[in-house]
């Protein structure tokens, strides 16, 4: 008997132990709101050159200069680019979610290929979890707090719409590379160490992770800079280039569209994963209409 | 000084010695290296550890020490299957010696040399010493083979034998250990020549991380049928090792042995045929693991049968009940446990596997790759996991453990390691019934169950282990007379027996 009361006792500690309730939405609870001091409309040259490509270090020519956002895109430039879309009819809301035209890829028939047709795709589910963006009477608007936040919930569509309308394009997976490398070799694109203070990466104990369990939540662009936040201590973890976030807080689609596959592929590891995942040649990719809470995207365009 | 050389040629040339080392140093590295990782990098163990053995890791070069430590850890594994195989089946003692002698110093190379060339610096000379290490392993499966050639007469079971034969005499068991054999020599060569392209064409890479690439190079599939096939066949060793172990025999045999040739031929092929025909090879390895599994299901027909049947005559009970049934079932976990393992293997392997190739476009592939990586990598690792539950079970058993021992080590093993496969199962398969938003709590839980089980399960080895050693210091211990057993039980004595030949193994 007292043995059964002793197990009951430590299952019922072990099961209270590991439980971390969400009894709040995220995106709607107070979070720590924090100002950088780097501004998210700030955009690089990367000069043209070659790098070293990949894990295995291949030498790439990237043969022009391009320009690239500094940041990721943040809740608060969608939410603008929403309503200006929304107003010139780029973009229509229905149920809750937003479309947009897509013209379509070709389809090869592969195995495993999922055809792309032309037609209006889905860019942004409103009801989607984790979303910092509401639509409040007819406009597009971002619950308080997550300005500075990396949008997320977009899909490569919403991503790609973004970017055309600011006259750019979602990076390719080389300029997204180089930009994040730089000439180098290195793993991350501060150098070849990682800790928490660098990135938003699973179980990194950042501010943002008391009360939502160790993913946390996404850190505003730019954190990672060497400033000090409320005693969290980072790192400037800029890449040779100056971008931030380029490992780590959230994955970034690549705008490439290759033959024979419908699927997309993101760059950067994100708050989700571990160190591993945010070296700059890691991959995850999904579909084009796939979002999620810890995938956003920045833009580039040519110089 | 003699006790010393005895102890030398207990742990180097008596059967249960050699496992007993292969066991102990495979444990070692696996509560070491597992620090490296998942929550106990959280944990800041992973530092404390680099720091404390002075490893020498680069980010760059993660996927080559992951692969490296596979190898090593699965030579091992081979090397106490092969240790088991020449104790369990006919052979001379100077055959024995021969492929014990090649597969011990094999794997000690290719473990110590591949892990020093892999997490202490890239020196290349021992690069090499883990290549060479792996060649000898390569040439004592080629002496096996030899050895195992079933078509010696002198190895022929007799008229009225209970095991599966042909009308012609040839043990099928033996038939069945063969081709396993040289299914494996060909599937090694498959990693081998692809490795021999290394910096020539072929670059390190994990395969889990190529799976949504629409074309792969030739090589790269090899590695792919490579991996999948080596874990594939150490399981089909297993299986036939525990038949050796319960004495596997009468009609299910029969049945049993000639499927799991049949399974282990086709699903070869199949794996082989991925680099040439890939659209074709699943559908040939699908009908390759009907068989092998048939064959499987069969040994556990028997296994269970005869668990139940033994204890109810020692029990003294001629006609049982379902419970009396089930409690003899279960009254030995050492003996259950690897019957239970292989049933629980469909939960947590083969079931997760036909889900993922059903549902492969309709649901795996809409998740992130990330996601199906997880589950692909998932049920691959509980696979070998099981696999190592099974020989430690099966090792327990040599050591004599008897009474409360035997039972508390045997159920922690069994319970310890289904609650931490089950979670890792839920944990992997996760995104299909919880958003990425809600899913911290269930990572949580599915972790803690993981660690818990995978702990308890580290925690009753290191107490075996600990007694092993501690008998090893003892004059008198144990280890004394296990020191001339070559053969692993009575039951292989008792089949050979039924030969006449002057160079079995007595």
């Amino acid at each position: 008997m007292n043995r059964m009361k002793v197990i009951t006792l430590m299952t019922v500690a072990l099961l209270a132990g590991v439980s971390t309730g969400t009894a709040c939405a995220q995106e709607n609870r107070k979070i720590p709101i924090f100002d950088t001091g780097i501004n998210p409309n700030s955009w690089v040259t990367v000069a043209k050159g070659d790098f070293f490509k990949g894990q295995h270090k291949k030498e790439t020519a990237v043969n022009y200069d391009y320009e690239i956002m500094v940041t990721p895109v943040t809740n608060a430039q969608y939410a603008e680019y929403l309503n200006s879309a929304s107003a010139k009819g780029t973009i229509t809301t229905k149920d809750n979610k937003v479309f947009g035209f897509y013209p379509g890829d070709k389809f090869h028939k592969y195995k495993h290929e999922f055809e792309i047709k032309a037609g209006d795709k889905l860019h942004m589910a409103l009801d989607a979890q984790g979303l910092a963006i509401e639509a409040r009477d007819g406009k597009f608007a971002v619950k308080s707090g997550w300005e500075n936040h990396p949008v997320v919930q977009v899909t490569w569509f919403g991503a790609k719409a973004y970017c055309d309308s600011k006259g750019g394009r979602i990076p390719t997976e080389i300029e997204w590379e180089k930009a994040a490398r730089g000439t180098d070799t290195r793993a991350y694109p501060w150098g070849n160490e990682i800790t928490s203070a660098h990135a938003n990466l699973y179980a990194s104990k950042d501010p943002f992770e008391k009360g939502f369990g160790k993913q946390g939540t996404t850190t505003p662009v730019g954190f990672y800079n060497g400033r000090s936040y409320n005693g969290f201590q980072t790192k400037d973890a800029r890449s040779p280039y100056g971008l931030y976030d380029m490992a780590g807080n959230v994955w970034q689609w690549s705008g490439d569209v290759f033959p024979k596959t419908h699927y997309r592929w993101m760059r950067g590891g994100s708050k989700s994963n571990y160190d591993f995942e945010l070296r700059v040649y890691n991959k995850n990719s999904a579909g084009p209409d796939f979002h999620e809470i810890d995938i956003g995207f920045r833009c580039a365009k040519n110089k | 000084m003699n006790t010393w050389a005895n102890r030398r040629d207990y742990l180097f040339r008596s059967t249960k010695g050699l496992i007993a080392l292969a066991i102990a140093l495979i444990a070692l590295i696996t509560a070491v290296w597992g620090t490296l990782s998942g929550p106990m990098a959280e944990w800041g163990v992973r530092d404390i550890t680099i720091r404390i053995l002075g490893m020498d890791i680069h980010p760059e070069q993660r996927e080559g020490r992951i692969i490296m430590l596979y190898h090593v850890i699965a030579m091992a594994v081979v090397a106490i299957e092969t240790y088991m195989i020449t104790s369990t089946v006919r052979m001379s003692k100077e055959e024995q010696g021969n492929i014990n002698g090649l597969v011990t110093i094999g794997y000690l190379l290719t473990m110590f040399f591949g892990l020093g060339f892999a997490y202490f610096g890239h020196n290349y000379a021992f690069h090499g010493l883990f290549i060479l290490g792996q060649s000898l392993l390569f040439f004592a499966g080629c002496l096996l083979a030899k050895v195992l050639w079933p078509w010696n007469k002198s190895t022929y079971l007799e008229k009225g034998s209970p095991y599966a034969k042909t009308p012609k005499g040839i043990d099928l068991e033996r038939v069945a250990f063969f081709t396993m054999t040289v299914a494996t020599l060909g599937s090694a060569c498959f990693g081998a020549v692809t490795g021999s392209f290394w910096g020539n064409g072929h670059e390190t890479f994990l395969a889990e991380d190529l799976i949504r690439l629409p074309h792969k190079t030739p090589l790269q599939l090899s590695i792919i049928g490579h991996l999948h096939i080596m874990l594939t066949l150490v399981a089909v060793a297993i299986t036939l090792l525990v038949g050796r172990w319960l004495d596997f025999k009468g009609i299910w045999h029969k049945i049993s042995m000639p499927l799991m040739i049949f399974g282990s031929i086709t699903i070869t092929l199949g794996v082989w045929t991925v680099v040439p025909y890939q659209n074709l090879a699943h559908t040939i390895i699908y009908v390759g693991a009907v068989f092998t599994m048939t064959a499987a299901l069969m040994l556990v027909i028997f296994g269970w049968k005869k668990l139940i049947s033994e204890r109810l005559a020692e029990q003294g009970i001629t006609k049982a009940n379902v419970f009396q049934g089930i409690r003899a079932l279960v009254h030995d976990p050492l003996k259950f446990g690897p019957l239970w393992q292989m049933v629980f293997m469909n939960f947590t392997v083969s079931g997760v596997g036909i889900f993922m190739a059903i549902k492969l476009d309709k649901i795996f592939r809409i998740w992130p790759g990330r996601e199906e990586r997880i589950t692909l990598t998932g049920h691959w690792h509980i696979l070998a996991a099981l696999i190592a539950t099974i020989i430690i079970l099966y090792y327990a058993d040599m050591c004599g453990l008897k009474g409360k021992a035997r039972q508390w080590f045997g159920w922690v093993v069994i319970i310890g390691s289904d609650i931490a496969f089950a979670s890792i199962t839920i944990f992997s398969m996760k995104r299909g019934f919880v958003s990425t938003y809600d899913q911290q709590p269930l990572v949580d839980w599915t972790m803690i169950f993981a660690d818990f089980g995978l702990g308890a399960i580290m925690v009753v080895l290191a107490m075996l282990l600990l007694w092993r050693i501690y008998d090893f210091m003892n004059e008198k211990g144990a280890w004394q007379q296990e020191s001339g057993e070559l053969q692993l039980d009575r039951i292989t004595a008792e089949k050979k027996d039924s030969v006449e030949t002057e160079e079995v193994v007595r």
